[in-house]
């Protein structure tokens, strides 16, 4: 066995079969079960395992007729969800007799342990169950009772969406086809179609026992589905407290299924995830943070997450890195990933500022917040920083390259100095961001989401902010190409561009060609004006978590900044003739 | 009417400041009775009414304005479009709630205008928020001393607001002020109210802008032009009021500002024995 290094095996005999059980971790520590889907043997977990072995006993076990585990004989019947947990509470006493276990399941292994936790005899063996990937039969029952009873419009198109995702449950329904394609063509491809279509790494994934695992695991649909989809129980509701992680990029199950949970798990925690079926192997950091914080939390006895934030499902747990953190638009973007639950690095050259970020951070949700003093520009301090960053805090999941600076007057006051200013921050800040910490992420593999803030500038030309506009304007094109670029390691990149947002950008912009009065009167008359506009950086802060829930690419946030990216693109003339009016200042 | 407390100096001024005095420490009792009432499922309204009537059994007869009772993401003003939006709502206090009690009674002719900030049980968003309306306190006075036009004082404490990572709130309030005069009103039998306002104290304010206007000066300390002079003799009700995220808080409390030429005594809180100044002090 080379997938799970340093496990320990052992074999237990239930019911006429005998289950594989492996153990990693020290005994003593609270127990996690981890229970694999289909076509799948306790292998899928291997990544999320070892990443848990530090703080839990990990038990994993080979449902029967999976991997080394044997297989009932028949096969017909042998499959029953009620023999199913059979062999999870023989397992359960096996590995940890008088204490509950946390349950974990992905796929079929969620299924099945939504009946475990679902049904009377192993209440107080369950303590938490984790779940991705598997609605209880029960409960897609009656979601689907209720759409036919009150067909709606909306409730059709949610039954028809499902209908349409489950075709593979109606082909594995047919008799001995399955088995023979599983055991012939479909069983040699299937890893080439994990990786290619649901983007799942190589490696020693998926084990060469898959064939018979899929031809055997086919009865677990038989012997389950239809009898359970006909005749849902009308009594199964959790017993313990439950964290759903709905992959969005699923491709066997819609999201709405999950809708009216509540009903059925009261003590429910909510997580999403920008990923295709397989987390377990594609996402396995982001899940063993989820499955860790849910068990820790559930055992010190506060199973409800404790951010508020609209996102909370979303960003919980998550690194977020945010330069020019200290005010402004970074200051509120960091505030709102910590009301959403997210880890927090507030970066700015302002010590004090980027110190007051981080600890406000900590008082509205974040679990965690630093403070980091660099200023973007100096390549050193920023590579600095990313190691340090990644050794101490993790890689990034978010990155918002946020630091800027203003810069107005005409081209020809505008000196070498000034551009070279106005560049290093506004886009080598942004070049060395993307570049240090883009490439972490990349590497990880993981997926992640980068977000830079362009600038309604960056199409609206003006003769009143040449270097700025052009600085703004790179911004906006380096995204779109890093966008196109990263697309296929899943990773999103979007450029915001805010417009006049009542920020201190005005009292820190540098107006060139004028005296030092002459621009401190300027920069007090754009407050003043910026404070009259008084759009609150808050909203572009709502805008950023949007973008990157949403993975859009280019985000024009307040009305006049949606305006003029729809000139640019509709009436470009128009914006040419506004550029060459004199703002009034 | 009665004429402003114009000079810092003489006898009368002194009674006149203490019948403002014991006005503001009764209207803080008032605040701390009817905090120490509050408990989960009171009302924005009946807490207003706990306050109005806690006054009305102790003498109270007219307003500058009736109790407000701001609960929740209220206290930070959060979506406020309409001045009707500040009375009191049906909103349901819960454990953990901040809230924002504040009223301004006439007492013997004496004006209180005064802002309670707590919270039902620990807070520590609205703890921070307490003490950092410290520094504001501290700020409002020195540059008042130094004479520096409203306006910019105004937007000193918005810079320092920013800096401290919160949002100005008291800009929600009518014309944005972060300030008003107060003065004595004379004592009806009959004194209606104009939208929660009493029409004594607000004939007294009318007044007051009327000759502001024509002599350069207001009576409400704003972000505008029309407050872009320095601080006019008299006594001004101050209440920044900060927001961070849904919850707010501020305090509101008299400062006297006079014409004297002592730095001391050309402005001072008219009292320094108030909940959020003890409560800073026993901080430390």
């Amino acid at each position: 066995m080379t997938v799970l290094d340093g496990a320990r095996e052992r074999w237990v005999r239930t019911g006429g079969v005998e289950l594989c059980v492996a153990e990693l971790g020290d005994p003593h520590r609270p127990t996690v079960v981890l229970v694999h889907g289909y076509p799948d043997s306790k292998e899928v977990w291997s990544e999320v395992a070892t990443r848990l072995a530090d703080r839990f006993h990990v038990v994993l076990y080979d449902v029967r007729g999976h991997g080394r585990s044997t297989a009932p004989s028949p096969l017909r019947g042998g499959f029953t969800l009620d023999k199913l947990t059979d062999d999870f509470l023989a397992v359960a006493d096996a590995v940890s007799p008088g204490r509950p276990v946390h349950l974990v399941g992905h796929d079929w292994g969620s299924v099945q342990s939504w009946e475990f936790v679902t049904v009377k005899r192993t209440e107080g063996r369950i303590a938490s169950f984790t779940s991705m990937s598997g609605p209880s039969l029960d409960h897609f029952g009656h979601w689907i009772n209720r759409r036919l009873r009150r067909p709606t419009p909306r409730r059709v198109g949610q039954l028809l969406g499902q209908g349409a995702k489950s075709w593979y449950v109606y082909l594995l329904h047919t008799p001995v086809l399955p088995e023979l394609a599983w055991r012939g063509p479909l069983g040699k491809r299937w890893p080439g179609i994990l990786r290619r279509i649901e983007k799942v790494p190589g490696g020693d994934y998926p084990t060469p026992s898959l064939p018979s695992d899929a031809a055997h695991g086919a009865w677990l649909y038989r012997d389950n589905v239809r009898p359970r989809l006909r005749r849902p129980r009308d009594d199964a509701y959790a017993h313990a407290p439950v964290q759903l992680i709905t992959p969005l990029g699923d491709a066997f199950l819609s999201e709405r299924l999950y809708d009216e949970l509540e009903l059925w798990a009261p003590r429910l925690t909510r997580r999403t995830l920008p990923a295709k079926h397989w987390v377990p192997r594609t996402r396995p950091d982001r899940l063993a943070d989820w499955i860790t914080e849910f068990v820790t939390a559930v055992d010190a006895g506060r199973p409800e997450a404790a951010a508020s934030g609209k996102y909370a499902d979303r960003f919980g747990g998550q690194l977020v890195l945010v330069t020019g953190a200290g005010n402004g638009i970074g200051r509120a973007t960091a505030f709102a990933f910590a009301e959403a639950g997210a880890r927090v690095v507030a970066v700015d050259r302002d010590a004090e500022a980027a110190a007051r970020t981080a600890e406000l951070s900590r008082l509205i949700g974040a679990p965690a917040a630093w403070a980091e003093t660099v200023d973007v520009s100096d390549e050193q301090a920023m590579e600095k920083l990313a190691d340090k960053v990644a050794a101490e805090y993790g890689v990034v999941d978010v990155l918002v390259n946020n630091a800027g600076i203003g810069m107005s007057g005409s081209f020809f006051d505008t000196t070498p100095e000034d551009w070279k200013k106005v560049l290093d921050v506004n886009l080598w800040g942004v070049i060395h961001g993307c570049r240090l910490f883009g490439r972490q992420m990349a590497e990880r593999g993981q997926g992640g989401h980068i977000v830079n803030t362009a600038s309604a500038a960056a199409f609206q030309p003006s003769r009143a902010l040449p270097a700025y506009s052009t600085s703004k304007a790179a911004v906006l094109m380096l995204s779109e190409c890093l966008r196109a670029e990263l697309a296929g390691q899943e990773i999103g990149v979007t450029a915001v561009c805010p417009g006049l947002v009542n920020t201190n950008i005005t009292s820190t912009a540098h107006f060139a060609g004028v005296d030092a009065d002459e621009e401190i009167r300027r920069q007090r008359r754009t407050a003043r004006l910026y404070g009259l506009r008084n759009y609150p950086p808050e909203k572009v802060a709502n805008a950023v978590l949007e973008a990157v829930v949403r993975n859009r690419a280019v985000v024009p946030v307040t009305p006049e900044a949606r305006g003029a990216h729809l000139l640019s693109r509709f009436v470009p003339g128009a914006l040419r003739r506004l550029a060459r009016v004199k703002p009034p200042l | 009417m009665t004429t402003a407390v114009a000079s810092g100096a003489g006898a009368e001024f002194r009674t006149q400041l203490r019948g403002f005095r014991q006005v503001q420490r009764l209207a803080y009792e008032c605040a701390e009775a009817v905090a120490a009432r509050l408990e989960p499922g009171v009302t924005e309204r009946e807490a207003a009414r706990m306050q109005r009537e806690w006054l009305r059994e102790r003498g109270v007869r007219d307003w500058f304005h009736l109790p407000f009772a701001w609960f929740g993401d209220r206290t930070a003003f959060t979506d406020f479009r309409v001045p009707l939006q500040f009375f009191p709502t049906g909103r349901r206090l819960e454990p953990g709630m901040p809230f924002i009690l504040d009223m301004a009674p006439v007492y013997g002719g004496f004006t209180a205008d005064i802002g309670y900030s707590g919270s039902l049980g620990p807070n520590p968003v609205q703890r921070r928020l307490m003490a950092d309306l410290e520094a504001h306190r501290a700020l409002i006075l020195r540059e008042v001393r130094e004479r520096r036009p409203l306006r910019e004082i105004y937007e000193d404490v918005d810079r320092l607001m920013v800096r401290q990572g919160y949002a100005n709130r008291h800009r929600a309030y009518p014309f944005g002020v972060i300030a008003h005069k107060v003065d004595r009103v004379r004592e009806r039998r009959f004194s209606p109210r104009l939208f929660g306002f009493g029409t004594q104290s607000l004939k007294g304010l009318a007044s007051d802008a009327l000759h502001g206007h024509r002599e350069g000066w207001s009576p409400l300390w704003s972000p505008y032009r029309f407050s872009d002079h320095p601080p006019r003799p008299g006594l001004w009700a101050v209440e920044p009021h900060l927001g961070f995220r849904g919850t707010g808080a501020k305090f509101e409390e008299v400062l006297v500002v006079t014409d004297s030429a002592d730095p001391e005594q050309s402005a001072f809180w008219l009292d320094d024995d108030l909940p959020h100044v003890r409560h800073w002090a026993e901080e430390k």
